[in-house]
């Protein structure tokens, strides 16, 4: 479907829902193409391509909500029966005096940078290149080790274009494209055979660079051999760059609409206060060009905004959306989070290992939870001992138990390296005494 | 199952009332030998057999070793409740045919969400180009496989009206409300899925499948003073709207309501390496990450799984039987065909102490020579069969539960989980544990809470010393997920000790 279809279908089904007795009416329609090729034993493992779309409409009936998709667009009686079913469906729902769409004033309403997400080469590159590239990657490492035993590399793309349109007026798309290319390495050495993967992505083919992808995966596939849990207790841990919205994950969450109305969130009524130490300083800006998190608007429309979340360690907004915001009583700023730039200090990775005396550098997570509501957390780990400033030996099988509160008051260190092929663009981080469990 | 009522293309994920819409008349083929049931499949699907012959001599024209297609069409509805009322719906249409192509180990696919056959064509023409040698493929006769019969049901989800389905969810929360005055919130919340699956395959075998799934479960938050601690509790099964009742409602609130309150006087473990009991029924998540996913056979054909050399070893005690089995009555794990048309089968794992068989889907079966073991399984026709598990568990051993815990004279005894995960090659499990207790002297005493246990597969099955009696199966709603893909599955295990795991917690 050309975008000016779905503008087409999007109206359509929506006036038909107002015609079927809908009070107010958003629809979603997007499509999405994805290539995936992943390379072995120097022959293709896979090669898989997927060509989907699909509509979703949000129903406002009688002050009742729902929410309904399908991917058969093509038959419009089938598609407006669809609509007249989910109606009917949701008048059967009890009333709730907080749904709506937003005020219209909140809407994003155009006019914006373009922040270039889509590369409009997407279609052209040939499919015989990406396979070539696949195997470059792969022939990194064939051969270089006999600990080697499996080496599996992939290229993937992929191109997504959404059209939103609401019976008070909002009309938006936006598009995006997305190339990447990994490498995953198994070794072996005794029983044991560890492994581990790289990889590198970009919003644009011409920004992907493929060279070393392979190596980095095999050297940090041999690093890991050896691998032992050491005996447990209190020390500093370093999360590598890459890996740092795991630990993230659960302070935004925390910070949703859903989660404080609810009760599940350890940061209820804490606008304004000091949760983190003073190393934390954390901006959602929506505005990087090609930045992952990039966009105009949220997923109802409303116009984003550069905001500080935390500030110096002081929360200073949540992520409030339309529906949460009337049963808080709150503004709504928007339900997402974007692009998380940290505010970063002055060393690197490197650097922030030689300050340490003793310490773990954590390079993967495995596993784990955290309590929402209380934000105790325990994750399994592994990485690497620092002992005297430096990389002593590889371990695992151990845990990291706190709460999340704790973990970012002790917030000792912000790296200048901040990860940028993801949306949260975490540097690497120094968290003083943290429990770790092992022998 | 009997089609008779439902050949017809429901567009609605939101049923109404059960308004049933008679489709086009449609005639799928008029020559052959089909029984009505496949016949109703192929007129769901609205295709004929000389398409599906003309696809698949596509899709094997570049010489490949085999192809198959899977249709699949399937309707989710979800009602939820959130400040006491069931005031959100949700539903969603999923529709279209996955085509893939095999040569040797490799593995052509792409899908397509018409039916019309020219993109049913394009779809088989990517997919086939894994093979670069054209060939001519000369398609035989069809065979039609009659499926297994593991879920029964007698009223479909299809047929249920949302009207219906509120007034159990609402009682839920009502249920959980009167229980506690601690009771702040409660989520609840009602799934249905019903998935028609249609399967053709280059060997001619036609097959199909009709897949009901449902959950139903509620998460409550209680508050004393500053505190607030939450939990859960849910069941899924393959059955029909008959399973909804009154008892069903009572258990899931008391559960829900217990599991909450006990959090109030938790604790936090000795960190480090303590004997773990593991008690029976959702304790099964052990196998699923320490075991399960180490069979499964995909990564022991590459090597990298830590089991990759111990077939026929002695991996475990001789009391330890650990099964994957997809035959289970109306489990949510259990298929009648798996997604690449083979049998379901009880597959033992581990025998007598003895690793007996691998997880395998089609292209692992035929490289290490052996009977597929139907655990081919996929998320959707959007992606590739894997080999997965369905339900994996322990069979009862020779112990005594109160003999176990008697055993122990400091560790922790854990029966309640929220999520696990593995490290394939190394063999690194873990689980994180919701609740459990502390174990001192023999004797379990406090309740503790959200410590992670971390282990390793060979290491933790070696340590298993004592099983008990009393097997459990756990029918929450436990999905897995691998390379992407989630897939319903299920777990079970006795009371089981193992001599030590490493234990999230606190450090002296």
């Amino acid at each position: 479907m050309t975008k000016e279809e779905k503008y087409k279908l999007a109206n359509r089904v929506v006036n038909h829902a107002l015609e079927c007795g809908a009070q107010e009416v958003r629809a979603v329609i997007s499509d999405s193409r994805n290539n995936s090729i992943s390379v072995r034993e120097e022959k293709i493992e896979n090669l898989e391509q997927s060509i989907e779309n699909g509509l979703t409409i949000y129903l406002f009936v009688d002050k009742k909500y729902s929410v309904h998709s399908t991917n058969r667009l093509d038959n419009r009686e089938e598609l407006d029966r669809f609509v007249r079913e989910a109606i009917e469906g949701t008048r059967y729902l009890a009333e709730d005096e907080y749904r709506g769409l937003p005020d219209p004033d909140l809407y994003y309403k155009g006019g914006g940078p373009e922040l270039k997400t889509f590369d409009g080469s997407f279609r052209s590159v040939d499919p015989q290149e990406k396979i070539n590239v696949a195997f470059a990657v792969e022939k990194e490492v064939l051969g270089r080790d006999e600990r080697i035993v499996s080496v599996t590399a992939s290229y993937n793309d992929g191109m997504n274009e959404t059209v939103m349109v609401t019976s008070n007026g909002f009309e938006g798309d936006r598009s995006n494209t997305y190339y990447g290319i990994s490498a995953s390495v198994s070794v072996k050495e005794g029983d044991a055979r560890p492994g581990d993967a790289w990889y590198r992505s970009s919003l644009f083919y011409d920004g992907l660079d493929h060279e070393g992808i392979g190596r980095e995966a095999l050297k940090r596939a041999l690093k890991k051999l050896g691998q032992a849990k050491i005996e447990s207790g209190n020390m500093p841990m370093i999360i590598e760059n890459r890996l740092g919205s795991q630990s993230l994950s659960p302070l935004i969450r925390a910070l949703n609409g859903s989660a404080i109305q609810q009760k599940n969130s350890f940061l209820i009524d804490m606008l304004g206060e000091k949760v983190g130490s003073d190393r934390l300083t954390i901006v959602d800006d929506p505005f990087i060009l090609s930045g992952r998190g990039s966009g105009h608007f949220d997923n109802e429309g409303l116009a984003l905004k550069k905001r500080t979340i935390f500030e110096k360690g002081i929360l200073k907004n949540y992520y409030i959306d339309t529906y949460y915001g009337k049963k808080l009583g709150m503004e709504p700023t928007s339900g997402i989070s974007t692009n998380l730039v940290f505010e970063m200090g002055d060393k690197n990775l490197e650097e922030m290992i030689a300050s340490l005396d003793r310490g773990i550098l954590v390079t993967g997570f495995n596993g784990g939870n955290c309590n929402g509501s209380t934000g105790d957390f325990s994750y399994g780990i592994e990485g690497f001992l620092i002992e005297q400033g430096k990389i002593a030996k590889p371990v695992s099988e151990m845990n990291i138990t706190g709460n999340m509160l704790d973990l970012y008051k002790n917030l000792a260190g912000v790296g200048n390296d901040a990860y940028e092929d993801a949306a949260w663009r975490t540097p690497s981080l120094l968290f003083d005494n943290v429990s770790f469990s092992g022998k | 199952m009997n089609l008779n009522r439902r050949n017809f293309l429901k567009t609605s994920g939101a049923a109404v009332a059960g308004t049933i819409i008679l489709p086009p008349f449609f005639k799928s083929c008029s020559k052959l030998q089909l029984s009505t049931d496949v016949k109703n499949y192929l007129d769901h699907f609205e295709i004929s057999t000389e398409v599906l012959g003309k696809v698949i001599s596509e899709a094997m024209s570049k010489g490949g070793d085999y192809a198959d297609l899977f249709f699949e069409h399937k309707i989710s509805n979800n009602i939820g409740l959130q400040d006491g009322k069931v005031n959100i719906a949700s539903s969603n249409i999923d529709y279209g045919v996955g085509i893939r192509v095999l040569k040797g180990d490799q593995t052509g696919f792409a899908y397509s969400e018409s039916l019309e056959a020219s993109s049913m064509l394009d779809a088989a023409k990517l997919a086939a180009s894994i093979a670069t040698n054209p060939a001519s493929f000369s398609k035989g006769s069809i065979n039609e496989k009659i499926p297994a019969d593991y879920y029964r049901i007698s009223r479909s989800w299809e047929d249920v009206s949302v009207k219906d389905k509120v007034p159990f969810v609402q009682k839920i929360n009502d249920r959980i409300f009167s229980m506690d005055d601690k009771v702040v919130k409660v989520n609840a919340s009602l799934n249905d899925e019903t998935s028609y699956v249609l399967f053709y395959n280059s060997e001619g075998m036609l097959g199909y499948d009709y897949r009901p799934l449902t959950s139903f479960g509620a998460v409550c938050i209680m508050q004393k003073g500053k505190q607030i601690e939450n939990s859960y509790s849910a069941r899924s099964y393959r059955k029909g709207f008959e399973w909804l009742t009154d008892d069903l409602v009572e258990e899931l609130a008391r559960e829900a309501v217990d599991n909450t309150n006990i959090l109030f006087e938790a604790t936090k473990p000795r960190a480090g390496e303590l004997p773990v009991i593991l008690g029976a029924g959702g304790s099964g998540i052990l196998l699923h990450e320490a075991i399960g996913h180490t069979f499964e056979a995909d990564f022991n054909r590459k090597g990298t799984s830590i089991f990759s050399d111990k077939m026929g070893m002695k991996v475990a005690e001789n009391f330890i039987n650990i099964i994957d089995d997809g035959t289970l009555e109306n489990n949510r794990g259990s298929l009648n065909i798996d997604d690449e048309g083979n049998d379901v089968k009880k597959t033992y794992l581990v025998e007598d102490g003895i690793l007996n068989s691998y997880i395998h889907d089609r292209i692992s079966a035929n490289h290490y020579g052996v009977e597929p073991t139907g655990n081919g399984r996929r998320q959707s026709f959007r992606h590739i069969p894997l080999p997965r598990m369905r339900s994996t568990y322990m069979e009862p051993g020779p112990h005594k539960r109160e003999d176990i815990i008697a055993e122990v004279d400091y560790g922790v005894y854990v029966d309640n989980f929220s999520n696990g995960q593995v490290k394939i090659g190394a063999g690194n499990f873990t689980f994180f544990v919701k609740s459990g207790y502390l174990v001192e002297k023999g004797r379990l005493t406090q309740p503790i809470k959200d410590i992670n246990i971390i282990g390793n597969g060979p290491q933790a099955l070696a340590d298993i010393t004592m099983a008990a009696d009393d097997y459990k199966t756990d029918n929450g709603t436990w999905t897995c997920g691998k390379g992407g893909q989630s897939v319903p599955v299920t777990m079970g295990l006795p009371t089981v000790l193992v001599r030590k795991l490493t234990v999230g917690g606190v450090n002296a």
